[in-house]
C-alpha cells in the first residue's frame, strides 16, 4: 500500500512531504470555552427575546373567527341524514348565523377545516395516480394500480381521477351572507380562484390535451369517482376553465394535510365593491351550507375558518411562544453556566505538571 | 542421503513425474488468491450477503417489493445497497489482488514447477576454493526438528512419507537433519541431491501461514453487540407502532373505511401484522448499513497516513512504515501492553567493544583533545588485519599496545584466544569471524584490530597473528561454558611452550576464583566495572593463569578418564574445572555495549506514561534482559525496591517458566497476577511457543488491547497472538513482517504509531461512531414519531428521496472529513503529554454507555426535530393565505431542520476544521439544496410524475419566513443541551484531553503563538553495579571446536527472505539468535547486507560419507 513508485535511490520510498500526507492541513480549532459559549449564550437569549417579542405582536394583529358547523345551526339536521348511506344522493343545505364583533381588516381568508381527518394515511396518500392528473392520455384510460379500490368503477371504467384521495374530496359548499346593521343583506363575495400553489396548478395538474375536443369528450370513457355527484369536467359550472383536473378546489384537495385536524383554503374576499373594500365588517353573517360531507363516520368536525394574515401567515402562536420560552431557557442556563464557570472554571483548569 | 546445497546458482534437473503413482501430485504453486475474473461476482457477492448487514438489507429489498408492506419505493434500498456492494467489492478486489503481488516476492522459486518426488540437484557454479578437513553444513534454518514434526502430523494422508525411505533394497532413515523446508537458506556446499517431498501449500511455510486468524477490533465485537441491540430496539419500536395500529384501525380505521376501504376484508391484525413489516423498512436506518462501508473508508484512510508518514520512514534502509493490515487502527488507540521481543526490536543486536580496564588502568573515554579533531576515532592503520569498522576512542590503548606494555599484551591475546570463533579468510587478510555470540565476535574484533589477530584454529591449535607475528598456539583444553560456570576458560601451549590458562567469565565468578596477590587490582576494576555497569555495559573479568607441566598432565588425564566416565559425568568434570581454575591472575575487563535502538529509553518512557505495559519477552539470560531493561529505562534505579518485594513470589513462577510449563498448568493466573502487579516485567528465556502463551495469557484474563512487536521469526507466534502484531523490518528476515499488522524500521516508531496514529484513529472513529449513530437514530425516530399522527401507517415523515441520500450524500462527506482529518491536539502535543492515551485504554469515547448517551440525545433532538415543525406548522398558512401545512411542505420543513441540526452538531463535534472539512460541510448543505430543488423541479416532474411528486414544494414553502424561524429554532434547541453539558463538563470535571487543549489555549494566548514543547530531559541512570556474563551462550560449543566436525564459517549468501522461519520453538534454550555480530561502528548510513545469521541451534554437523 501507498508505496511510491516510479523513484530510485536511496530515498525512493520516501512519502511525500506534502501537508496532507503528514497531516499538518492548517485548521481552526474552536473550543468550548467561557469567553466564547457566555456571549454567545447571552446573545442567543436576546435575539429569541426579540424575535419572540416581535413574532408575538406581529401574529396579535390577525383575527381569526372560527365557527364549527358540524352540528350547529340548522345543520344538525344535514348531520343527521348524512348518517345514512342511502340518503348521500339528497340534497341538505343550512344555515348557521354568527356575528363578527370586530371588523376583519385587509384581505380576509375563508378556510374550510377538518378535524380528525387522516389525509396522512399511507394507504391514502398513494391511493392518486399523478400522471393520471398531469394529463397522461395513457393514465387517463388506465390508472396506476395504486388507486385501487378507486381505479375502475363497477362497470370497469377507469375512473378520473382515480384513487381514494380524489374520491373523498370535501364536497360541502359555502355561501357567506352579510347582515349589516342597517339595509339589505349583502352576499359577501369570494374569489375562488387563484387559491392554489401556481406550480399545482400550472405544472402539476394539467387536463388532457383536447385538440378541440371539450372536456366532456376528452373524459369520455371515463367514469366519475364513486362518491362524485358530478364528473370532473363539471366540476365548476361557471367557470369551464376551472374544470378537469385543474379545477382549484380539487388541486388543494389533492394536497394532503400533513396532519389529521387541517384547515383548506375555500376563497378569499373580493374587495372590489363596498362594503368589503377594507375586509369584512362587524356585524351579523350566515353561512348558507350546502351539506354534503359526512364525517360521522370517523367523528370528525367541520368548520369554516375566516381569517386575516400578515407575512408570518395566519394565527399561529406557537412560533412566538416558542421563542420567547427558548430565550428564558437559554437566559437561565447561560446564568448558570456563568455561575459555575466563576465558581469552578475561571481560573483555568489547567493541566497539572 | 543428505541436502547439500548452495545458493550460488541453483540447476534443477528435471526427472519429472517419474514417480506418479503417488497421488495427488503437488506443484509448488501456490494459490492464494481467492478470485479470477469469472468467478468474481458470485463468488464475492455471496460472500458479501453472508454479512448480516447485507443480508438484512437484501431482506429489506425483498419486503418492499410486497405491495401491502412496501412503505419505500424499491430506490431507497437499491440504491445504498448497491453502492456499499459496489465499494467492498472494489476493495475485495483490490486486496486480492496485493495478496497476489505479495506472495509473487515471496515465493524463491517461481520460477520453477517442481512436483513431488522430484529429484533435484543443485550445484553451484565456482570450484571450491579450499578443501577443508571438514565437512559440515550449516542451515541457517533452525528449527528442523520441530518444523517436520508439525509438517509430518499435519498431513500424514497425503504425505507419500513413512518415516524411513526404502531404496534399493536400503533402508535411509529420514530425520529432521535430513529434510530442508521451504525457505531455508542452503549454504557451503557445492551440490547436492533433493528430494521433493512436500511442495506448493502442503509446505510447512503454507501451512503456517495459512492459520492467521482473522483479527477484529474491539470496536468491532462491541459493534456486534450494538448492531443485535439495535435489531432488538428496531422490532421493539416496529411493535410499538404495530400495535399502536392494531387499536387505531379497530377505533378509527374501521369507521374510516369509507374512505380508505380495506383490501380484501383484512382485519385489524393483520393491518398491525403488515404494519410492523412496514416499519421495519422505515425504520430501517437505525441499522446503519452505509456504516460498515464508511468503517472501512476511514481505516483505509487511517492505514495510508501511516504509510505516509515521514516521520515513520527510516532513511537508513528506505523503509517507510506499513499498515498491512487496515482494519485495526482504531485498536491501535487503545493498547493496553506491549510484549515486545528483545534483541533486534530494543537492541540494534549490534555489540561494540566499547571500553575495557586493563591492569587497573580504565580505557575507552573520549579524550577531550581529540574530540576537538574532527576525526577522532583510533587510527589503526598500523595493521593490515585490522577491521575496518571497527572504532575506538581512546588513543591511550593503541599506545599502550605499541609501547607493548605486556599486562596489555596479554589482554588482547586472552581475548584473541579465549574463545569459540571461528574464522575464515576468504582473501588475504580478509578476515570473516563466525561468532556463537555477538559478544565474542565483537571481543575478538576488537584484539585484532588491537594488533592480536585470530586467524585460524584447527581441533588442537589456534594461530594468531601477534603484532605481526604468526604464532600458532596448542590447544590443550576447552573448559566451557555453562549457565553455572559462568565462564569459559581456554588452556594453550605458546609457541615457546608455556602452559597458560586464559579465563573470561562474568565478574563476581572470576572474583572468587582470583588469587589473594590481585586484591589491590581487584578494588580498582571493581571500581571501574561499576563504572562501565553504570553506563548500561555488558561486563566481563578476564584472567589468566600459567599452569605447571607436569600438574596439567595430571590434571589431563584426570580430565580424560571423567570425560569417558558414564555416571556423574558432569559433576566430575565441574570439580575438575573447579580445581583448575583458581588462583587466577586478574587481567582486567571489558565493557561491551549492546546497542540500544535510537530512542529506545525516550519511546519506554513515553509509553509507560500513557500507561502501557511494557513486557519484554526475550529468549536471552535473565542477565541480559534486566541489563537491557535497565538501559532501555523499563527497569529504573528507583524501581529497585518494588522490584525485589515482588521478586520474590514471581521468582517461583519464573523458574516455572524458565522450566518452560509455568503457562500450561495452574501456574498461569498466578504468574499473570503477580506479572500484573508489577510496573514493568522481564520474562526470559521464553519460547517463540511461550511468547504466544503469554500474550494469549494476558488477552484471556485481562481483557485488556495487547500489541506484540517483534523483528525475528520466533516472534511470529507472538505477532499473530496479540491483537495487533507489528513487525520490525529490519534486516533479520521477512517473517515477522509478513505475519505483521503493522511493520516498521525502528522500534522509537512504536510510540508515533500509537501515541499519534492510533490515537487519532480511535478518537476518529469513536467521533464517526458516535456521530453517524446520532444522524441515524435522529433521522429514524422522527418517523416514529409521526406514526402517532398519521394512524400508524408507516406513512414517512421524509420525501423518499431524501430518505435516499440523506446517509450517501447529504451527510456522508462532512462526517467522513471529520473522521480522517480530526486531531484534538496535533502530534507534538500528543508526544508532550502521553496521558492523552488513557482514555482510550478506558474504551471512554466509544462504550454502550457512549451509544446509550446517543440514543438519548437523538431521542430528544427527533423530539424536537418532530414536534417544532409540528406545532409550528399546524394549521398555519402561507403569507398569501395558500397551503403551507400540507405533507409536501412539512416533509421538506422537517428534512431541512433534520439536515440543519445534525451539520451542526458535526460543526460541535469536530475539533479540527480544515478548508476540506469546512467545504464538505457547506458543500453538503449547498448539495442538499441544489439536490432538493433539482428533484422538485417541473422538468423531473414531467419525466416521471409518480417518482417526483414533490414538484413545486421547495418554492411554494421555502420562501416563507415562517419556515426559516423554525429551521432557526430546531437548531438551537438542539444544540442548546449539548453546548450546555459539554462546557458544564470541561468546568467541573474536564477530561485529560479538556485539560490539554485549554492548557493550549492559554498558552496560545499567553505567547501570542504555539510555544515550542519543552525538551525532554534525559533520564540519566544513578550508577549501580548491575554487571553480568555478556555471553549469550550456549553450552556444549566448545565440545564442537575440540571435537573436529565443528563448522566452517558460512558463505555469504543473498539470504532469501526467509532466511529464518520460526527458530527453535522447542528444547532448552531458545535464544537462537542469528546474531549478527557486527564488530561496531559502521559507517551508520551503509547498508550491511552481510549480516551473519547463524546460532547455535543452526549448526548441524553432517557425517557425509563423501567426505
Amino acid at each position: 500500500m501507498g508505496k511510491v513508485k516510479g523513484k530510485s535511490g536511496p530515498l525512493a520510498r520516501r512519502p511525500d512531504n506534502s501537508a496532507f500526507k503528514q497531516q499538518r492541513l492548517p485548521a481552526w480549532s474552536p473550543m468550548l470555552t467561557a469567553t466564547t459559549v457566555l456571549p454567545f449564550f447571552y446573545l442567543m437569549a436576546l435575539i429569541c427575546m426579540l424575535l419572540g417579542v416581535w413574532l408575538l405582536l406581529t401574529v396579535q394583529s390577525t383575527q381569526e373567527i372560527k365557527l364549527d358547523y358540524t352540528e350547529a345551526g340548522t345543520c344538525d339536521m344535514c348531520f343527521e341524514k348524512r348518517k345514512n348511506v342511502s340518503n348521500a344522493a339528497q340534497i341538505c343545505t343550512c344555515t348557521v348565523v354568527f356575528p363578527i364583533k370586530k371588523a376583519l381588516k385587509g384581505d380576509v381568508f375563508f378556510y374550510y377545516g377538518l378535524q380528525n381527518f387522516h389525509q396522512n394515511l399511507r394507504r391514502y396518500m398513494d391511493s392518486r395516480d399523478d400522471a393520471q392528473m398531469v394529463g397522461r392520455k395513457t393514465n387517463l384510460k388506465n390508472p396506476s394500480s395504486y388507486c385501487e379500490p378507486f381505479m375502475k368503477d363497477p362497470n370497469g371504467l377507469p375512473i378520473a381521477p382515480c384513487g381514494a384521495v380524489a374520491n373523498s374530496i370535501f364536497n360541502d359548499t359555502f355561501t357567506l351572507t352579510y347582515h349589516g346593521s342597517s339595509g339589505p343583506s349583502i352576499p359577501v363575495p369570494l374569489l375562488r380562484k387563484g387559491i392554489t400553489w401556481y406550480t399545482d396548478k400550472n405544472v402539476k395538474y394539467r387536463n388532457p390535451k383536447n385538440d378541440n375536443m371539450t372536456l366532456a369528450q376528452v373524459f369520455e370513457g371515463t367514469a366519475r369517482p364513486l362518491y362524485w355527484q358530478k364528473p370532473v369536467y363539471e366540476l365548476d359550472l361557471l367557470d369551464p376553465t376551472n374544470n378537469g383536473f385543474i379545477n382549484d378546489d380539487l388541486i388543494i384537495w389533492m394536497r394532503e394535510a400533513a396532519f389529521p385536524n387541517f384547515k383548506k383554503l375555500y376563497g378569499v374576499l373580493y374587495r372590489a365593491k363596498q362594503p368589503f373594500t377594507k375586509g369584512l365588517p362587524a356585524g351579523n353573517y350566515t353561512i348558507n351550507i350546502s351539506y354534503n360531507f359526512p364525517v360521522q363516520y370517523f367523528r370528525g368536525r367541520k368548520e369554516v375558518v375566516l381569517t386575516t394574515l400578515t407575512w408570518f401567515g395566519g394565527q399561529n402562536h406557537f412560533l412566538p411562544i416558542a421563542y420567547l420560552v427558548t430565550s428564558c431557557l437559554i437566559l437561565l442556563i447561560a446564568i448558570i453556566l456563568t455561575v459555575v464557570w466563576w465558581k469552578f472554571g475561571k481560573n483555568g483548569k489547567r493541566l497539572e505538571e | 542421503m543428505t541436502f547439500i546445497t548452495h545458493m550460488d546458482l541453483i540447476i534443477i534437473l528435471y526427472f519429472s513425474h517419474f514417480l506418479h503413482s503417488f497421488k495427488p501430485l503437488q506443484t509448488n504453486a501456490i494459490k492464494t488468491s481467492k478470485y479470477n475474473p469469472f468467478t468474481f461476482l458470485p463468488l464475492n457477492l455471496f460472500e458479501q450477503f453472508q454479512r448480516i448487514a447485507n443480508a438484512y438489507f437484501l431482506f429489506l429489498l425483498v419486503l418492499q417489493v410486497i405491495p401491502q408492506i412496501s412503505s419505500l419505493s424499491w430506490f431507497t434500498t437499491v440504491v445504498p445497497l448497491v453502492l456499499v456492494l459496489t465499494v467492498t467489492a472494489a476493495k475485495d478486489a483490490t486486496d486480492d489482488i496485493v495478496s497476489k503481488c505479495v506472495l509473487c516476492t515471496i515465493s524463491p522459486l517461481k520460477n520453477f514447477t517442481t512436483w513431488i518426488l522430484d529429484v533435484l540437484v543443485h550445484k553451484t557454479n565456482k570450484k571450491s576454493t579450499q578443501r577443508n578437513p571438514y565437512s559440515y553444513i550449516n542451515y541457517t534454518h533452525a528449527c528442523l526438528n520441530s518444523s517436520f514434526h508439525s509438517e509430518y502430523n499435519l498431513k500424514p494422508a497425503v504425505s507419500p512419507l513413512s518415516r524411513t525411505l526404502t531404496y534399493a533394497g536400503q533402508k535411509y532413515p529420514l530425520d529432521n537433519e535430513k529434510i530442508l523446508l521451504r525457505g531455508c537458506t542452503l549454504r557451503n556446499t557445492e551440490w547436492c541431491f533433493g528430494l521433493v517431498l512436500f511442495a506448493g501449500p502442503e509446505t510447512k511455510l503454507m501451512q503456517n501461514s495459512g492459520k492467521t486468524t482473522f483479527k477484529r477490533t474491539s470496536i468491532d465485537r462491541l459493534m456486534n453487540v450494538l448492531v443485535l441491540c439495535i435489531f432488538g430496539f428496531l422490532a421493539f419500536m416496529c411493535t410499538i407502532l404495530a400495535i399502536g395500529n392494531c387499536f387505531w384501525e379497530m377505533n378509527e380505521g374501521s369507521q374510516f373505511m369509507v374512505f380508505l376501504p380495506r383490501q380484501d376484508g383484512n382485519n385489524a391484525a393483520f393491518s398491525a401484522f403488515l404494519t410492523f413489516w412496514s416499519y421495519v423498512i422505515i425504520l430501517n436506518t437505525v441499522v446503519p448499513i452505509s456504516l460498515y462501508v464508511s468503517v472501512e473508508i476511514i481505516r483505509l484512510g487511517n492505514s495510508f497516513y501511516i504509510d505516509w508518514d515521514r516521520k515513520m520512514y527510516f532513511s537508513r534502509y528506505n523503509t517507510p512504515a506499513e499498515a498491512r493490515t487496515t482494519t485495526l487502527n482504531e485498536e491501535l488507540g487503545q493498547i493496553k501492553y506491549i510484549f515486545s521481543d528483545k534483541t533486534g526490536t530494543l537492541t540494534q543486536n549490534v555489540m561494540t567493544f566499547n571500553k575495557c580496564s586493563i591492569n587497573g588502568k580504565s580505557y575507552g573515554e573520549i579524550q577531550k583533545f581529540y574530540l576537538q579533531l574532527r576525526n577522532y576515532t583510533v587510527d589503526f592503520s598500523f595493521n593490515p588485519l585490522a577491521d575496518p569498522r571497527f572504532m575506538f576512542h581512546d588513543h591511550a590503548l593503541v599506545e599502550a599496545v605499541k609501547l607493548e606494555d605486556p599486562e596489555v599484551h596479554a589482554f588482547f591475546r586472552l581475548l584473541a584466544l579465549c574463545h569459540t570463533v571461528m574464522a575464515e579468510e576468504k582473501k588475504e587478510g580478509e578476515l570473516f569471524y563466525q561468532a556463537q555470540s555477538p559478544d565474542e565476535g565483537a571481543l575478538v574484533t576488537a584484539a585484532r584490530n588491537f594488533g592480536f589477530v585470530f586467524r585460524s584454529r584447527t581441533p588442537d591449535s589456534v594461530s594468531i597473528v601477534e603484532m605481526g607475528e604468526e604464532r600458532s598456539y596448542e590447544l590443550l583444553a576447552i573448559l566451557d561454558f555453562n549457565n553455572v560456570r559462568k565462564r569459559m576458560s581456554i588452556i594453550v601451549r605458546s609457541p615457546e611452550g608455556k602452559l597458560c590458562l586464559y579465563c573470561k567469565g562474568a565478574d563476581t565468578i572470576i572474583y572468587e576464583r582470583l588469587h589473594q596477590s590481585c586484591s589491590k587490582l581487584m578494588d580498582v576494576t571493581t571500581e571501574h566495572l561499576n563504572e562501565f555497569a553504570g553506563e548500561g555495559l555488558r561486563t566481563l573479568a578476564l584472567a589468566y593463569k600459567n599452569l605447571d607441566e607436569e600438574y596439567f598432565n595430571q590434571w589431563k588425564q584426570r580430565h580424560h578418564e571423567a570425560s569417558t566416565e558414564l555416571d556423574n559425568q558432569e559433576s566430575k568434570l565441574d570439580e575438575l574445572y573447579e580445581e583448575i581454575e583458581k588462583d587466577l591472575l586478574l587481567l582486567g575487563a571489558t565493557a561491551i555495549e549492546d546497542k540500544l535502538q535510537d530512542g529506545v529509553p525516550q519511546t519506554i518512557e513515553q509509553l509507560s506514561k500513557a500507561n502501557i505495559k511494557i513486557w519484554v519477552l526475550t529468549g536471552d539470560k535473565q542477565e541480559t534482559a534486566e541489563n537491557i531493561g535497565y538501559s532501555c529505562n523499563l527497569l529504573r534505579e528507583e524501581m529497585n525496591d518494588v522490584f525485589i518485594v515482588s521478586g520474590n513470589s514471581p521468582e517461583d513462577v519464573r523458574q516455572e517458566l524458565r522450566s518452560a510449563y509455568a503457562l500450561e498448568g495452574s501456574m498461569e493466573l498466578e504468574f499473570l497476577r503477580t506479572a500484573c502487579m508489577c510496573k514493568a516485567v522481564i520474562c526470559c528465556r521464553v519460547t517463540p511457543l511461550q511468547k504466544a502463551q503469554v500474550v494469549e495469557l494476558v488477552k484471556k484474563y485481562k481483557q485488556a488491547v495487547t500489541l506484540a512487536i517483534g523483528d525475528g521469526a520466533n516472534d511470529v507466534s507472538m505477532i499473530k497472538a496479540a491483537h495487533i502484531g507489528v513487525g520490525i523490518s529490519g534486516q533479520e528476515g521477512m517473517q515477522a513482517v509478513l505475519s505483521s499488522d503493522y511493520s516498521f524500521a525502528q522500534f522509537r516508531f512504536l510510540q508515533r504509531l500509537l501515541l499519534v496514529h492510533g490515537r487519532w484513529s480511535y478518537l476518529r472513529m469513536c467521533k464517526f461512531l458516535r456521530y453517524f449513530f446520532y444522524k441515524n437514530f435522529t433521522f429514524t425516530f422522527v418517523h416514529f414519531w409521526y406514526g402517532f399522527f398519521c394512524g400508524f401507517s408507516a406513512q414517512t415523515v421524509y420525501d423518499e428521496w431524501f430518505i435516499t441520500l440523506y446517509n450517501l450524500v447529504y451527510t456522508a462527506l462532512p462526517v467522513l472529513g471529520m473522521s480522517l482529518f480530526d486531531q484534538d491536539v496535533n502530534d507534538v502535543w500528543s508526544f508532550q503529554y502521553p496521558q492523552l492515551y488513557i482514555p482510550g485504554q478506558l474504551n471512554l469515547y466509544f462504550s454502550k454507555k457512549a451509544f446509550f448517551k446517543c440514543a438519548l440525545h437523538s431521542c430528544y433532538s427527533s423530539m424536537v426535530l418532530f414536534f417544532i415543525p409540528y406545532a409550528a406548522m399546524h394549521n398555519t398558512v402561507r403569507d398569501d393565505g395558500k397551503d403551507v401545512a400540507d405533507y409536501q411542505s412539512f416533509a421538506l420543513l422537517t428534512q431541512t431542520c433534520l439536515l440543519f441540526a445534525v451539520t451542526i452538531q458535526l460543526g460541535l463535534e469536530m475539533s479540527y476544521w480544515t478548508a476540506v472539512n469546512t467545504f464538505f460541510v457547506l458543500g453538503s448543505l449547498a448539495m442538499y439544496f441544489a439536490v432538493t430543488f433539482t428533484m422538485y423541479s417541473n422538468g423531473m416532474f414531467l419525466i416521471l410524475p409518480s417518482a417526483f411528486p414533490f414538484i413545486g414544494t421547495a418554492r411554494n414553502s421555502l420562501n416563507q419566513p415562517n419556515m426559516w424561524l423554525t429551521i432557526l429554532l430546531t437548531s438551537i434547541l438542539c444544540v442548546l443541551p449539548v453546548v450546555t453539558y459539554r462546557f458544564l463538563f470541561i468546568q467541573l470535571c474536564p477530561t485529560i484531553n479538556d485539560k490539554v487543549r485549554m492548557d493550549l489555549l492559554y498558552q496560545f494566548t499567553l505567547h501570542q503563538h504555539l510555544p515550542p514543547p519543552p525538551l525532554r530531559t534525559r533520564i540519566r541512570r544513578t550508577s549501580s553495579r548491575r554487571s553480568g556474563y555478556a555471553f549469550s551462550h550456549a553450552q556444549g560449543y566448545g565440545d564442537l571446536v575440540t571435537s573436529g566436525r565443528f563448522l566452517r564459517r558460512p558463505a555469504l549468501s543473498g539470504s532469501s527472505g526467509f532466511a529464518n522461519i520460526g527458530r527453535t520453538t522447542t528444547g532448552f534454550s531458545p535464544m537462537g539468535r542469528s546474531a549478527g555480530y557486527s564488530p561496531t561502528g559502521r559507517p551508520q548510513n551503509a547498508k550491511v547486507p552481510d549480516v551473519e545469521v547463524t546460532s547455535l541451534q543452526m549448526y548441524r554437523t553432517v557425517r557425509d560419507p563423501a567426505f
